[in-house]
C-alpha cells in the first residue's frame, strides 16, 4: 500500500480540512445540531477540531474531543448543503481513523468488528445472540423484543420503550438458494443482504427475490458474503473495513454478475461510494473497486432504469409516506425513484413529510452511543411521520425501519413500518389472488 | 480573567448544561466565517436564556475585567464574534424564540437567536416578508444581523437590517437594561437609537430583543437575465435602468472569471464567451406595473447591446437564480480556500471598480472572480488562494490593501455589508478621518467604560 488516503497520513487530511471556509451552511441542516445547538455538534465544529489537532492545538488522547468527534450520525446533509465541496466524509472517517490507530478501539467494540471480520463466526455469534435473546429481551408482541433489566444496565438507551425486531434463528441466507433461475431472464444480478436483512428483516430478502423474479431477473445471494463494512468504518477501524471490502470483491469477482443489487441505503453506499476511497491507490483493488462500484444498483434505481420493469397492478388501498434514508439520498441520490415506485402501485397515495430526508436518528450505532440526542432526533421524525396520518411509512433501508419502528411505538403512533420492496411484492401478490 | 470561581459563577446562573469549558468544546468557538484573522480560544462559553442571566453575567465580567464576546451563528465575515482574548463568550443559539408576530401592525418581535429564514418562514403564512435577506440567512441570526447591518441580494430595492428595526431591548456593558422603540410607524423621541446599536457589532451592548418591521410579500415578479460582450455596457445598463427609475428587486451583476467558474461548475448553460452578466428580478404587487418594469429593463439592456432572457416559468426563474447562488461556491470549487470581500463603492462606479479589480489580479497574479449587487455598488471581489501557499498570502493581502485603496478613491465605503470587525481595522481612518475615531471612542468609552464588551472590533485601540 503506497497510497496517501485520509486514513493514513495527515498531510492529506490538511488538504482536506482546509476546503472548509468556515460559512456555516452546515448548520441549517445538520440533525445533531439541530437538537445541541452548539458549534462542535456540526460539521463546521468538527472541521476545526481536526485542524486543531494538526497545529497541535490539542491532544488526540483529549477525551472530550474524541466524544466530539463521534458525536456524528455521518448523514451527509452537511455535504449536501455545503458550497465549497468539502468531502466530510473522509474527513470524519479519517479523524475517527486516526483517534482508532492511537487510542485503540474499545474493548467491547474490539469484540464485535472481531466477529464481522470473519461471516462464520459472526453468523454463529448472531444465532447464538438469537438463542439467547431472551435472557436479555423480553417478547412484546409477534416478533418484536424489547430489554430485560439485564440489558437495560448498560444504558438508558435501553428502557422499556427500546424495541428491536427479532432476531431470526435461521438467518436469510440459510434460506434461500444460493441462485434463483427464471425463465428467459432480461438479467443477473448479485443480492448484496446486508446484515440487517440477513438476520433481522430476512421478509425484506424474500419479497426482493420475488420482485426479482417477477421482472425476469436471475439473483445470485453468494452465501459467505461478508458485512458491507460500515459499521466499522464510521467507528474508525479503516483496516477491519478495508478486509471486508476486499472480501466482498472477491466474491463479487468469483460469481461475476453483470449488477449488484441493494436494498439498504448503507450497504449500498458502502459499496458503491466507500469502497473506492477506502481502496484508494491498493494496486491490487483500487481498479476491482471502481469495476464493481459502476455495477451496483439500489433496488428501485435498478427496476426503473435497468431492466424492463413490469409494474405491479394488485390494488393496495394506503396511504403511504416515504423517508429517504440517509445513505440512500444523500450518497446514492436516490429519491425519486423509490417514490415513482410507489406511485405506479395502484391504490397507494403518497403523502409527503414536512422533512422526509431529515435523519431518523439511527447512525449505525449512533442511537446506543448519543441517546439522547438520538431520541429527540428520532422524535421530531416520529412527529412528522404523525402528522401524515400515513397507513405505511416506507423507507429503503432496514436500519432506518428499525428505528422508525421503535419511534412509532415510541410516540404512540400506529403507522406501519415497510420497506419499498415489501410494497411492491403485496402488490404483485394480491395481483395473483384477483387472477385466480 | 477566567478562573475555576469564575467558571463556577457562570454555572450557577446559566446551569451547568448551559456553560461549557471542555478544551475541544471552547476551541469551536474560536473562530467564525472570517479567514486569517488573529483568534484565541475563549475561556468560557455560555448560552443565556434570559435577560437577568446576561446582567449577572456583565456584573462578573466588571468585577473581573473579563471581556465579553457576543456571538450569533459566528457567520461574520469581518470577525465580530471572533474571541481575542480567553474571555467569555456568550452565545444566542439557543435564545431563538419568536415571541410574537403581530401581522395588523405589520411587526414581529424575537429573540436574538431567531434564524432569518425561520422569522421569514413564520411570517409567510401571513402573506408577509422580513426583507433582509443576507446570503447566509439559512444560518445566520437576527441578533447577529442587526449587529452587522447586514444587507442581501434585495437591499437595492428595499435596503438594509437597520431599515427593518423598530426597537430593542439591549444589556448595556453597565448592566443597565435599555429599551427604545416600539410597534409605532413613527417614533421621533431621543437620539435615534437603531442607528447606535445597528452595525455596532457587540460593542455597545448585548441585543436581546428585537422588534422587526414586516412588509407585504410582492405578488408578482419577472427575472431575467443579461449578457454583455464588454463590460461598460453592463455597467451603463446599471445605471440606466435606474435612471428610468425603474428600482429592481436585484439587480446582480458577475464577472467573466465568474461566469465561466459558474458554468463549469453548475453547468446552467450561460455563455462563457460574455464578459459580464446581470441578473435582474422586479417585483410589485400590480402585474401591469411589474410587467412594465420588465419591459423598461429589456428595452435598457438591447440598447446597451445586451442579449436578454426572461423567465417564463418558475423553473426558469429557479434556473437564474441557481446561477447566481451557486458564484460562491463554484469560485470555492477552484482552489482550496477563498478571500470574499465587499468593497463598495457609488453604482455610477462599478465599471471602474471591476477594471481595477481585475488589474489588481493581474498584477498580484491573484485569480479573482468578481460578482456582488450591482444595483447598490457593492461588489464582493472573491480572492482563489492556497493558504499552504506561503507566497501567495503576501500577495493576497498586498492585493486586498490596494482593492480597498481603490474603492475609497472612487468615494466608495470599506463596507457594504459584512462590517468592520477586526478584519478590516487597520483601513477604519482611511474612511472616516481621525475625528471619525475619536467621535467612535468617546461613544464606547461613554457606553462601555470597562471596555469589557468585545474589545478591539470595530473602534480602533491604537491610532
Ligand atoms: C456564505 C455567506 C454569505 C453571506 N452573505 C451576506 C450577505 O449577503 N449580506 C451580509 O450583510 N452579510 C453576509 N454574510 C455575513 C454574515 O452572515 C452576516 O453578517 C450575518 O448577519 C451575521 O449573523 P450571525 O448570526 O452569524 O452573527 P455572528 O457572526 O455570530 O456575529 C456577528 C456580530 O454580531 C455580534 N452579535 C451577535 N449576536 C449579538 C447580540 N445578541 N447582541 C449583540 N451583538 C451580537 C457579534 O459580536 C459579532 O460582532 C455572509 C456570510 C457568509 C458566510
Ligand atoms: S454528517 Fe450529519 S450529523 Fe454529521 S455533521 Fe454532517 S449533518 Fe451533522
Ligand atoms: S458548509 Fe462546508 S464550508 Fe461551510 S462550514 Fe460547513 S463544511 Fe465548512
Amino acid at each position: 500500500m503506497t497510497a496517501k488516503t485520509v486514513f493514513d497520513d495527515v498531510e492529506t487530511l490538511k488538504k482536506e480540512l482546509i476546503r472548509c471556509m468556515k460559512c456555516g451552511n452546515c448548520m441549517s441542516v445538520c440533525p445533531v445540531y439541530g437538537v445541541e445547538e452548539k458549534e462542535s455538534s456540526v460539521a463546521r465544529g468538527k472541521i476545526a477540531l481536526g485542524e486543531a489537532i494538526l497545529d497541535d492545538k490539542i491532544d488526540i488522547d483529549d477525551e472530550t474531543l474524541v466524544k466530539l468527534i463521534f458525536n456524528c450520525l455521518v448523514c451527509k446533509s452537511c455535504m449536501l448543503a455545503c458550497p465549497s465541496g468539502v468531502r466530510y466524509d473522509r474527513i470524519i472517517l479519517g479523524l475517527r481513523a486516526t483517534i482508532a490507530k492511537k487510542k485503540g478501539l474499545p474493548f467491547i467494540k474490539k469484540v464485535l468488528f472481531g466477529l464481522l471480520k470473519n461471516p462464520e463466526l459472526f453468523d454463529k455469534g448472531m444465532k447464538a445472540f438469537a438463542t439467547m435473546q431472551g435472557l436479555f429481551l423480553k417478547h412484546e408482541e409477534q416478533k418484536v423484543r424489547a430489554p430485560r433489566g439485564l440489558l437495560r444496565q448498560f444504558g438508558k438507551r435501553f428502557d422499556e420503550e427500546f424495541l428491536l425486531p427479532e432476531i431470526s434463528k435461521e438467518s436469510f441466507r440459510d434460506t434461500v438458494q444460493e441462485l434463483e433461475d427464471v425463465e428467459d431472464a432480461q438479467a443477473t444480478a448479485i443480492f448484496f443482504t446486508g446484515c440487517s436483512v440477513n438476520y433481522f428483516y430476512p421478509e425484506v430478502g424474500n419479497d426482493l427475490i420475488y420482485v426479482l423474479k417477477k421482472n425476469k431477473v436471475r439473483v445470485i445471494t453468494p452465501r459467505k458474503q461478508n458485512c458491507c463494512g460500515m459499521p466499522v468504518m464510521v467507528h474508525g477501524d479503516i483496516d477491519t473495513a478495508r478486509e471486508l471490502a476486499k472480501k466482498n470483491i472477491d466474491i463479487f469477482e468469483k460469481v461475476n454478475a453483470g449488477y449488484i443489487i441493494t436494498v439498504c441505503g448503507s450497504c449500498g453506499s458502502a459499496l458503491k461510494h466507500e469502497y473506492p476511497i477506502i481502496l484508494e491507490g491498493d494496486t491490487a483493488y483500487e481498479e476491482k473497486a471502481k469495476k464493481w462500484t459502476d455495477k451496483v444498483y439500489d433496488i428501485s434505481t435498478f427496476l426503473l432504469k435497468i431492466i424492463k420493469f413490469e409494474p405491479p397492478k394488485g390494488e393496495l388501498n394506503l396511504k403511504v409516506t416515504y423517508h429517504d434514508s440517509c445513505h440512500l439520498k444523500k450518497s446514492m441520490k436516490v429519491f425519486n425513484e423509490p417514490r415513482q415506485l410507489l406511485k405506479m402501485i395502484p391504490g397507494i397515495t403518497l403523502i409527503e413529510m414536512k422533512k422526509p430526508d431529515m435523519c431518523c436518528g439511527s447512525g449505525g450505532s449512533y442511537h446506543l452511543t448519543h441517546p439522547d440526542t438520538a431520541l429527540k432526533i428520532a422524535q421530531s421524525k416520529a412527529e412528522d411521520i404523525k402528522q401524515t396520518q400515513a397507513d405505511v411509512v416506507c423507507t429503503g433501508c432496514p436500519a432506518c425501519m428499525m428505528q422508525l419502528f421503535e419511534s412509532i411505538h415510541r410516540w404512540d403512533n400506529s403507522c406501519k413500518v415497510l420497506h419499498t420492496v415489501n410494497l411492491l411484492a403485496q402488490s404483485y401478490k394480491s395481483e395473483e389472488k384477483e387472477n385466480v | 480573567m477566567i478562573d475555576d470561581g469564575f467558571i463556577k459563577k457562570c454555572k450557577d446562573i446559566f446551569g451547568p448544561e448551559n456553560v461549557l469549558t471542555d478544551k475541544a468544546e471552547l476551541i469551536t468557538y474560536s473562530y467564525d466565517a472570517t479567514p486569517g484573522i488573529p483568534s484565541e480560544i475563549p475561556g468560557v462559553v455560555v448560552f443565556p436564556q434570559n435577560i437577568k442571566q446576561i446582567q449577572e453575567l456583565i456584573s462578573l465580567a466588571r468585577q473581573t475585567k473579563t471581556p465579553i464576546y457576543p456571538r450569533g451563528a459566528g457567520t461574520c465575515l469581518s470577525g465580530g464574534p471572533v474571541p481575542l482574548s480567553k474571555g467569555v463568550v456568550i452565545s444566542f443559539q439557543r435564545m431563538n424564540k419568536i415571541i410574537e408576530i403581530d401581522a395588523d401592525n405589520l411587526t414581529a418581535t424575537v429573540q436574538p437567536g431567531v434564524i432569518i429564514s425561520d422569522l421569514n418562514s413564520a411570517v409567510s403564512k401571513y402573506g408577509l416578508i422580513y426583507p433582509p435577506d443576507p446570503g447566509s440567512m439559512a444560518t445566520a441570526t437576527v441578533g447577529g444581523s442587526v449587529a452587522e447591518n447586514s444587507g442581501g441580494l434585495r437591499g437595492l430595492k428595499y435596503g438594509v437590517t437597520k431599515h427593518y428595526i423598530m426597537g430593542m431591548e439591549v444589556v448595556l456593558p453597565t448592566g443597565e437594561i435599555f429599551r427604545y422603540g416600539g410597534k409605532t410607524v413613527k417614533n421621533v423621541t431621543a437620539y435615534d437609537f437603531t442607528s447606535l446599536f445597528v452595525g455596532s457589532e457587540g460593542t455597545l451592548g448585548i441585543i436581546t430583543e428585537i422588534i422587526c418591521k414586516l412588509i407585504p410579500a410582492p405578488k408578482y415578479y419577472k427575472s431575467m437575465i443579461a449578457f454583455f460582450d464588454r463590460i461598460e455596457d453592463a455597467g451603463k445598463t446599471v445605471t440606466d435602468i435606474i435612471r428610468a427609475h425603474v428600482i429592481p428587486a436585484t439587480l446582480e451583476i458577475m464577472d467573466k472569471v465568474t461566469i465561466q467558474t459558474v458554468e463549469n461548475y453548475a453547468k446552467v448553460g450561460l455563455p462563457v464567451d460574455a464578459e459580464a452578466l446581470l441578473l435582474i428580478e422586479v417585483d410589485g404587487m400590480g402585474k401591469d406595473s411589474v410587467d412594465w418594469e420588465a419591459e423598461k429593463c429589456l428595452e435598457i439592456i438591447k440598447e446597451n447591446n445586451g442579449k436578454a432572457k426572461v423567465a417564463q416559468t418558475a423553473q426558469e426563474r429557479d434556473s437564474i437564480w441557481t446561477a447566481r447562488r451557486a458564484a460562491l461556491p463554484a469560485l470555492a470549487q477552484v482552489k482550496p480556500a477563498t478571500i470574499l470581500e465587499d468593497a463598495t463603492v457609488p453604482r455610477t462606479k462599478i465599471v471602474e471598480m471591476l477594471a481595477a479589480i481585475s488589474n489588481i489580479s493581474k498584477k498580484y497574479n491573484i485569480m479573482i472572480g468578481t460578482f456582488g449587487h450591482a444595483g447598490d455598488g457593492n461588489l464582493h471581489p472573491t480572492l482563489l488562494i492556497d493558504p499552504l501557499n506561503k507566497d501567495e498570502l503576501e500577495r493576497v493581502n498586498k492585493a486586498i490593501d490596494e482593492i480597498f485603496e481603490v474603492a475609497l478613491s472612487f468615494g466608495g465605503t470599506l463596507s457594504g455589508e459584512h462590517g468592520i470587525g477586526v478584519a478590516k481595522l487597520k483601513y477604519l481612518k482611511n474612511e472616516i478621518g481621525k475625528s471619525g475615531i475619536k467621535t467612535m471612542r468617546r461613544i464606547k468609552q461613554a457606553l462601555d467604560p470597562d471596555n469589557i464588551l468585545n474589545p478591539a472590533k470595530l473602534v480602533p485601540v491604537e491610532d
